[in-house]
This record gives structure tokens, C-alpha cells and sequence, in this order.
């Protein structure tokens, strides 16, 4: 039993007589993995890591934690365990960055009870692990891409869970924050043990950031494995229709995938 | 600067908050009633020397008075708090009882009642508030039903447009049943549609307290629950919100509050956007401040619109919904180009 989130055959439909967005999907989480989720636009990708944080319940099949399925986890329970990290974060109104950090505390307090120092002692700590602590005192509105996001990861860790479940969390970000965020996920994983899920389109973070990938399209995981069994030029192709060089780069330390041509 | 515990901090900004607005609130409807065409003192008002029956200040102060500004202060109040709680899960500050048309279907059912002279309680609580809070309710579900037919998930820009639609539509059903009535109905309804507070005695405050009860119980499970669900629906989810089961507490409670408030004022516009905002901009975006604060603050804003409206043109007096919409159209408009 090495599986920290587990999803079995997991059937998905946003409408009754819609299409099956996800079709008997299955995935095994290990703990302290970073496993990447790669898979072409619409291909269930955000779908299958909203079935993983329990926030949609599949149509059939079931999703588990350490053994005990979702459905058997009041919303609270399983926000102390589970975590979400969306594409972007907008928030209607001015909160401060160390309001939003202290959201994330929200399922381990009772309904009337106030934040005390305890809680935040473990905001400030999430903000300090996420570079963020200079910015307490600021308005979250005003903060550019980068560093909202880095906001909205101390807001997940505050929530002192056990799993991580980011959806393209780089999507909207430039190349020096894409490079920021995933230095600080990889830095996290390393130093704090927290597993996560990383859905992303972009193959290059995936090789350099996950330690295990899992490949999905029409709704169907193609495969889960090691990067070098997985990222190849083969799937590439199956998955995106594109010629790709899939080389190993000395420098970068792993494997890069070059797109050459449609194919 | 760090503050040395949130909980603290909170606590203490909570009491000067309750304690700020709640000042305010109390004064403005201890004040209010002592101006009018009679000028009484208050001193003469709470003179126990005097027996009531001999007190004529006391008499102007409780009898003639009192019940207006308190009926102010309830309406105030109850679209003020309906207005946050639109806001917060719609995540649109121009969402209000007014232009989600939840008014208009407030008033609809309020003035089907007064003019057909419905003439029936409910658990106490008798027939116009009745009609009121389900004509609300009503148009909340007809506005709710329109926009998730369209996609899952409200997208607030077709929940504003139906608001708009349907407040258009409810209000010419309103002009048709004007139409049918006869003249004494049609003047009392005119002058109710307008936003009056014209109320004679307490019996009809305190129908409209018990919707307010209700509603304020449900209000104060949700402040924590508003501010995540200003991050987004998924986004409270994943937190650990009951977004379903919040997002019905919600909404029936903001239908209970502004089919009482409209019951006993009519449909006063612009309450629900003016005071959410202003106590948005002195107490910060938390609900747990914000809510108790525009439950105050609507409070004192209405007993001071309906001073102004009663004494401005005296003796003359004008619907208060006139004061309000005079001060409220411009502000909205300064919201919308605010940030463009």
C-alpha cells in the first residue's frame, strides 16, 4: 500500500447526456511524489484534479485517501488534508495578503472561532516558506502574477495538508516566475514532504519539477510511470500530435522535449 | 508594524467596530425623532416626573415618531445586510436586492397583497411581509433559474443582466395590477412604490422583526463564509466550505431580510450598494466586521435619509426612496467609472 490519493475507474459527466469528460480514469498519488499531470486542452485534466480534492464526486468509480474514500469526508475533513491550488486567484474584494494566508486555516477552526496565535504563527511560517513574508501587509490586488500565486501556495500550506493538488499553476506566469514557482514547489517537496499534483502544459517544467508523470487524453490515462518511461517522443506525438526531439540536457539535468513539427 | 495575535487584534477591532457603529445607530434614532414640525426636548421626553398622559413631548417622541425612524432603522438594516451578502457571492460589488431584481419581486408581492387586501398570518407574521418575502424569494429563484440554465455555475454578468430584465418586467406586472386597482389602492400603492416610510404605530415593525429574526440567525453563521466565497466557489470549497449548504443559507436569509425591509418601507432603492461600500472602505473587506457594521450603519443611513425626507420640503414630505435614489444614483455611477 504505497498510495497517499488514489482514484479507481473513475467515470466523470458535467451533464447527465454529456460526454464522459473522464472515462475510467485511474491514478495512484505516492507519498512525497510530485507527480505531473500532462494531457492536450479538455482532456480532463482539470477535471480529474477536481474528483482528487473531492470538490466533484465521480459518476462511478471512487477516489480514496490513505484508503478512505472522499465521500466518506465531511468538506472540512477533507480540506485538512487536501489542498488546491488554482491557475489564478482573484479575490472581489481588498483583502491583505496575510488574510488571505489566514483563509487557508478556515477547516481547522470551530464556526464562531477567531484565529489565534497559533494559527498565525503558522501563516507567517507558510509565508516565510514562500518568500512572501515582505508582502503581509499588502493588498492582494496589487500584487503582479507571480507573486499572487506565491500567496495562494502559503494560503494552501497554511492549511497544513497532506497533499497539494496545483492546476496549471505556471499557466499565466512568464518565464522568470514560471521558473520561481517551480523552484519554490520542488523546494517544498524537498524540505517539508509535501506531496503534490502538478497539472501543466508545459513538458519542459514537468521533466525538470515532477518525480513521476502521468499522461491523459479523451478523458483515459495513457500511462503513469518514471519521466525518462513516459516523456518520450512517442507519447508526445500520441498525446499533442507533434514531432518532438526528446533529448536528456546535461545542464538542465533532465530531460527536454523540443517541438519540431505537427504531425 | 506586526500585530501580536490576530485573534486579539480581531476581537478588538470587532468591539470598536460594534461599538463605533453601534453609537452611531443608537444616536441617529434617539435623535432623530426629536426633529419635526413640533420641536420637542428630550430632556421633557424621558422626564418620569410627567405622567405619559400629560407628556405631549413623550407622546410626539413614542407614538408619532419613534415608530418611523425604527421602521427606518429595520429597512436600512435588512437591505443593507442583503446587499453584502449579494456582493460577497456573487463577487460583484453592484450586486444588490436592487439590481438582482429581488425588490421588485419584493414589492410585487407586497403591493398584490395590499391591494387585494390579503388578510391572513402565518406563524404571527401577517399577509403583506408574507407576500413580500415571497415575492423575493421568488424573483431570487426566477434570476437563479435563468442563469444556470445558461451554463453551471453563475456567471455574474448574466445574473446582473437577468436582475435588470426582471426587475423591468416585474415592475410593468406591478403598473398592470396598478391599472386594474381601485383609486384608493392605486394611491396607497404609489406612494409605498416610491419607498415611504409613512408607518403608524408598531404592529407592523414588529411583523416585519420576525422575517428580520430569522434572517439575521442565518446571517450570522455566514461571515467567514463569505469572505472565502469572495475567492470563488471552488476556491471556498477546497477550504473546506459547504458551498451548497452556505450558498442556501444565504441566499434565503438576504430574500427574508429585503422582503421584510420592503414590506414595511417598499422598495427603497440604492441602500443595498451605498452602505456595504462605505463600511467596506473604513473597516477593511473581512465580514466579520463587515456585515454586523452595514447592519448598523444601514441602520443610521436610512433614519438620516428619512430625516432629511421629511423635513427638507416641510411640510411636505418626501418618500424617502426620492432622498436615497437622489444620493444613491450618483454614487453608483462613481462605482461603475470608479475603475475603468
Amino acid at each position: 500500500m504505497t498510495a497517499v490519493l488514489e482514484a479507481s475507474g473513475v467515470s466523470f459527466a458535467y451533464d447527465r447526456h454529456g460526454p464522459r469528460v473522464l472515462d475510467a480514469a485511474s491514478l495512484t498519488v505516492r507519498p512525497r511524489a510530485i507527480l505531473g499531470l500532462l494531457g492536450p486542452n479538455g482532456s480532463g485534466k482539470t477535471t480529474l484534479l477536481r474528483l482528487l480534492s473531492g470538490t466533484l464526486t465521480p459518476d462511478a468509480g471512487h477516489v480514496t485517501i490513505e484508503g478512505t474514500p472522499l465521500s466518506a469526508l465531511s468538506r472540512r475533513d477533507l480540506a485538512r488534508r487536501i489542498a488546491v491550488v488554482p491557475q489564478e486567484t482573484h479575490s472581489a474584494f481588498d483583502f491583505t495578503v496575510l488574510d488571505i494566508v489566514l483563509m487557508g486555516r478556515y477547516p481547522h477552526l470551530g464556526a464562531f472561532e477567531l484565529e489565534g496565535a497559533q494559527d498565525l504563527a503558522i501563516a507567517r511560517d507558510a509565508l516565510a516558506a514562500t518568500g512572501t513574508a515582505a508582502f503581509e501587509t499588502r493588498r492582494f490586488g496589487t500584487l503582479s502574477g507571480g507573486e499572487k500565486q506565491r500567496v495562494v501556495v502559503a494560503s494552501a500550506l497554511a492549511q497544513a495538508s497532506d497533499v497539494l493538488l496545483l492546476d496549471e499553476p505556471t499557466a499565466s506566469l512568464d518565464l522568470g516566475f514560471q521558473f520561481e514557482v517551480a523552484g519554490l514547489l520542488g523546494r517544498l517537496n524537498r524540505e517539508r514532504g509535501v506531496t503534490m499534483v502538478v497539472s501543466t502544459h508545459d513538458l519542459n517544467l514537468a521533466a525538470a519539477l515532477c518525480t513521476e508523470l502521468a499522461l491523459i487524453k479523451d478523458g483515459r490515462i495513457l500511462a503513469q510511470g518514471a519521466i525518462a518511461d513516459v516523456l518520450t517522443a512517442s507519447n508526445v506525438r500520441a498525446l499533442y500530435g507533434v514531432d518532438a526531439d526528446v533529448q536528456f540536457h546535461p545542464r538542465a539535468g533532465h530531460v527536454t522535449v523540443v517541438p519540431i513539427a505537427r504531425a | 508594524m506586526r500585530a501580536p495575535e490576530t485573534a486579539v487584534t480581531l476581537q478588538r477591532r470587532l468591539a470598536v467596530t460594534l461599538a463605533g457603529f453601534g453609537a452611531l445607530a443608537f444616536f441617529a434614532c434617539l435623535l432623530a425623532p426629536l426633529v419635526g414640525s413640533t420641536p420637542i426636548h428630550l430632556a421633557r421626553v424621558f422626564d418620569r416626573s410627567i405622567p405619559f398622559a400629560d407628556n405631549v413631548d413623550a407622546q410626539i417622541f413614542f407614538v408619532a415618531r419613534l415608530p418611523r425612524v425604527l421602521a427606518a432603522a429595520l429597512v436600512g438594516s435588512g437591505l443593507a445586510l442583503a446587499g453584502v451578502v449579494f456582493q460577497a457571492l456573487l463577487r460583484n460589488p453592484l450586486a444588490s436586492p436592487d439590481t438582482l431584481g429581488v425588490s421588485a419581486g419584493a414589492a410585487l408581492g407586497a403591493m398584490l397583497a395590499i391591494t387585494f387586501h390579503a388578510d391572513f398570518t402565518l406563524l404571527s407574521v401577517s399577509a403583506v411581509p408574507l407576500a413580500s418575502f415571497a415575492g423575493s424569494i421568488g424573483a431570487l429563484a426566477m434570476v437563479y433559474g435563468l442563469s444556470a440554465a445558461r451554463r453551471r455555475g453563475q456567471s455574474t454578468m448574466v445574473l446582473l443582466l437577468a436582475g435588470v430584465t426582471l426587475t423591468a418586467l416585474l415592475s410593468a406586472v406591478v403598473r398592470f395590477v396598478q391599472y386594474l386597482a381601485d383609486f384608493t389602492a392605486t394611491f396607497q400603492t404609489v406612494r409605498w412604490l416610491m419607498g415611504s416610510l409613512d408607518v403608524a404605530g408598531y404592529s407592523s415593525i414588529v411583523a416585519a422583526l420576525v422575517p428580520m429574526a430569522i434572517a439575521i440567525a442565518g446571517y450570522a453563521t455566514l461571515p467567514r463564509v463569505l469572505d472565502l466565497m469572495s475567492l470563488g466557489a471552488e476556491a471556498a470549497a477546497a477550504r473546506g466550505v459547504d458551498v451548497t449548504r452556505s450558498e442556501r443559507v444565504a441566499l434565503v436569509s438576504a430574500s427574508l431580510s429585503t422582503g421584510a425591509a420592503v414590506s414595511l418601507g417598499g422598495p427603497v432603492a440604492f441602500v443595498g450598494i451605498i452602505v456595504p461600500h462605505l463600511v467596506r472602505l473604513i473597516v477593511g473587506a473581512d465580514h466579520r466586521l463587515v456585515l454586523p457594521a452595514s447592519a448598523l450603519f444601514g441602520a443610521a443611513f436610512l433614519v438620516a435619509c428619512d430625516l432629511v425626507a421629511r423635513t427638507a420640503l416641510a411640510p411636505v414630505e418626501l418618500p424617502v426612496g426620492i432622498v436615497t435614489a437622489i444620493i444613491g444614483g450618483p454614487f453608483f455611477l462613481w462605482l461603475l467609472f470608479r475603475k475603468a
